[in-house]
């Protein structure tokens, strides 16, 4: 899971003086990467942290979803820093950022429109990498609890009865 | 007392599968006193064993084992080693159906007679009719506690029935109702009535569903008669010199090779595994696949023209709470080729939670067309089509090139739509946008079908040995202590959903084998 900047022994400033290598939203340092608002970091071991942040961005690109903050496409991803994925996650990472040089831009996470990233994800969506990222995502995304509120589901309620008496019928507007 | 049948017990009917049909034939043979060895090759869950979690459930529920796929349908691209959501566990898909028990319409037993030939279509006559089939049916409605027939009440409308109503009436339907429901709205055998609380496909916690895993399994094994082998995997059928199947080699939990003897063996394991294993048990005598001198195992599998309407609107649905198919258009099931197809569908309530409505809502699909639908989820209303679609020969299982876990060649299913399916999912597209637009919805998805629910048709009944696998009884028209108890034995897939038709079919022909053995015919 994401953790605490403290047991990095980060403070707020120290990470907010690190240079947004990772477009407006994330920042990268050794070994981790983080929210710009310093919510939230993620430890990388096996996969470079600017491919995580790499990832991540590539993962809200593909399923966009403005009230859903970064910590949970982290999360979705994180399962790609293994020992075992890091050479496909590379070399993934470089096909995007190579599309992405193809359009004129120093790299994907380099690029300040969702329109224009989205247009570099088009050049790669047939390939293997990005088919099992967009696939991932689906569980890695949606299957999380924690989002679903976000979204207003409310998963299982034989906990609390069901909704016979909850409001199962309540639709007041038709 | 559950009963303990021994390996050489060469009296017993071995039943094939614990489902609707196999389930239900197990305890109906189990009353009469038969002797019933059943092999189920899932697990026994029961209410308080399901998970009301989507994917978790799946893991739990869903036959994993491989299969393979191909044919222009859309499955086979975005769901390739899954044509089919069905149940790998004791009561089989009877955990993960919706409960809706109609019966088919008068004319749907007479497909061809009723639709005439239909190019490309392998079109055919049931050997029986709604008059047949009339008793059997109100058997299987008291014994599933089918809602409004009877005496039984409806279920009460949830949100997401409440929008699909107001849309249906808007257009001028008038067969709008919240079903005929294998879920209790009152209390009835045993079984408590709905609590509303939705997963409904995951298994119901509270019992309020009918399941053969909480009915018809323990009623069986409470005579005395039934035997339910759990996780034993059916392999091969043998038969003797005469023709006659002798018993079923089988995989058992642990992995070993057994051999059960048996009188009459009856084959239910839906419309991938039944043929499969028919096939699977080719022999010299028999090079071909078991029952297979028509050439018709495998062939004519029908799925139903499927698909569903998701439509968002400007204001709260939560489709997801409450029972998740209570609610039927019926005006679109008759048969009006002037609507440019025949036969008929129906439309009914369905809601997923976000994360199958993510995995299915338009599989493969990415980016803001698609994530702006599940923003507003919670102002979504959903319905299912259920339509007749064609049997076609080519469409059909066969044995793939690849094997499962224990060495046997898996099904591979074939599938392409027939022009007659398209244009009617094409139909209720439309119907099924116009009811929701006509309630204000703001945008409409036409979804593509999910891996099949309602498989049917590759054993089919017929008259004529030629034309199909087994006879009026199911029993196979080749051997004759060799019956099919399945949704495979389904000459024409009618537009209902056809669980009621499976139960139905059951229980005739229990009384047809009983009355048999005693007779000294089988």
């Amino acid at each position: 899971m994401t953790q605490p900047l403290k047991s990095r022994g980060l403070t707020r400033r120290q990470l907010l003086s690190m240079s947004a290598v990772a477009g407006a939203s994330m920042v990268v340092g050794a070994g981790f990467v983080a929210s710009g608002n310093a919510a939230w970091a993620l430890e990388t071991t096996a996969v470079k942290p600017e491919s995580m942040a790499t990832l991540i961005q590539m993962a809200r690109d593909i399923y966009p979803h403005d009230q859903v903050p970064d910590q949970y496409y982290a999360v979705a991803v994180k399962g790609y820093d293994s020992a075992e994925n890091a050479e496909k996650v590379e070399a993934g990472i470089a096909e995007l950022n190579a599309a992405a040089q193809a359009a004129g831009h120093a790299d994907y996470l380099s690029i300040g429109w969702e329109e224009d990233r989205v247009a570099v994800l088009k050049a790669i969506e047939g390939g293997a990498f990005f088919q099992t990222v967009r696939a991932g995502l689906v569980t890695g995304l949606y299957n999380q609890k924690e989002v679903w509120p976000i979204f207003g589901y409310q998963g299982e309620s034989f906990s609390q009865g069901g909704y016979i008496e909850r409001g199962f019928n309540d639709i007041d507007w038709l | 007392m559950v009963a303990k049948f021994d390996l050489n017990d060469d009296s017993v009917v071995v039943i094939i599968g614990t489902g609707a049909g196999g389930g239900v034939l197990a305890n109906e043979l189990a009353q009469k006193g038969v002797k019933v060895v059943a092999l189920e090759s899932g697990g026994r869950y029961l209410p308080e064993d399901y998970i009301n979690d989507e994917w978790e459930s799946f893991t739990q529920l869903a036959w994993l084992d491989a299969r393979t796929t191909s044919g222009s349908w859309r499955v086979a691209k975005d769901f390739a080693g899954l044509p089919a959501w069905i149940v790998k566990a004791v009561g089989g898909t009877t955990t993960h159906w919706a409960g809706a028990s109609i019966r088919f319409q008068e004319h749907e037993w007479k497909a061809l007679s009723t639709y005439g030939a239909v190019e490309g279509a392998n079109l055919l006559d049931w050997p029986i009719d709604a008059a047949e089939m009339a008793p059997w049916y109100e058997k299987a409605e008291a014994k599933l506690g089918v809602t409004r027939t009877g005496d039984r009440a409806g279920l009460p409308g949830n949100n997401n029935y409440l929008v699909f109503e107001k849309g249906a009436k808007a257009l001028g339907y008038k067969e709008v109702h919240t079903g005929r429901m294998a879920i209790n709205s009152a209390d009835y055998d045993d079984r408590m009535a709905c609590q509303q609380t939705g997963f409904c496909f995951q298994g119901c916690k509270w019992g309020a569903k009918w399941s053969a895993a909480y009915t018809d399994i323990p009623r069986g094994e409470a005579t005395g008669n039934l035997e339910v082998r759990e996780k034993c995997h059916a392999a091969r059928i043998l038969h003797n010199d005469e023709g006659k199947v002798t018993g079923v080699e089988y995989f058992d939990a642990d992995g070993n090779l057994q051999f059960q003897k048996a009188r009459i063996v009856s084959v239910a394991g839906n419309s991938f595994e039944s043929p499969r294993l028919l096939l699977n048990s080719a022999s010299s005598m028999f090079p071909n696949g078991l029952a297979n001198s028509s050439d018709q195992v495998g062939r004519n599998y029908m799925r139903h023209t499927t698909g569903s309407v998701y439509a968002i609107f400007d204001k709260p649905v939560r489709m997801w709470r409450g029972t998740t198919m209570a609610g039927i258009v019926q005006d679109e099931a008759r048969h009006d080729p002037s609507r440019g197809f025949v036969g008929g569908y129906e439309l009914e309530t369905l809601s997923l939670g976000l994360p199958f409505m993510a995995a299915f809502l338009n599989p493969g699909g990415w980016g803001r067309g698609f994530t702006t639908a599940l923003d507003h989820y919670e102002n979504m209303a959903g319905m299912w089509i259920v339509g007749e679609d064609m049997p076609q020969a080519t469409n059909r299982v066969t044995l793939s090139d690849a094997v499962d876990q224990y060495g046997l060649k898996v099904a591979n299913v074939h599938f392409d739509d027939h022009p007659n399916d398209v244009a009617m999912r094409n139909h209720a597209y439309k119907q099924g946008i116009a009811m929701y637009e006509a309630v204000g919805a703001t945008r409409a998805f036409p979804t593509p079908p999910y891996p099949s629910t309602h498989n049917l048709g590759t054993n089919r009944m017929s008259e004529k040995p030629e034309d199909g696998v087994v006879n009026k009884w199911g029993q196979t028209h080749d051997i004759s202590n060799l019956f099919v108890s399945d949704g495979s034995q389904f000459t024409t897939g009618a537009a209902e959903n056809p669980t009621l038709t499976i139960v139905a079919l059951a229980i005739r022909q229990a009384d047809y084998i009983a009355r048999e053995m005693s007779a000294g015919n089988i």
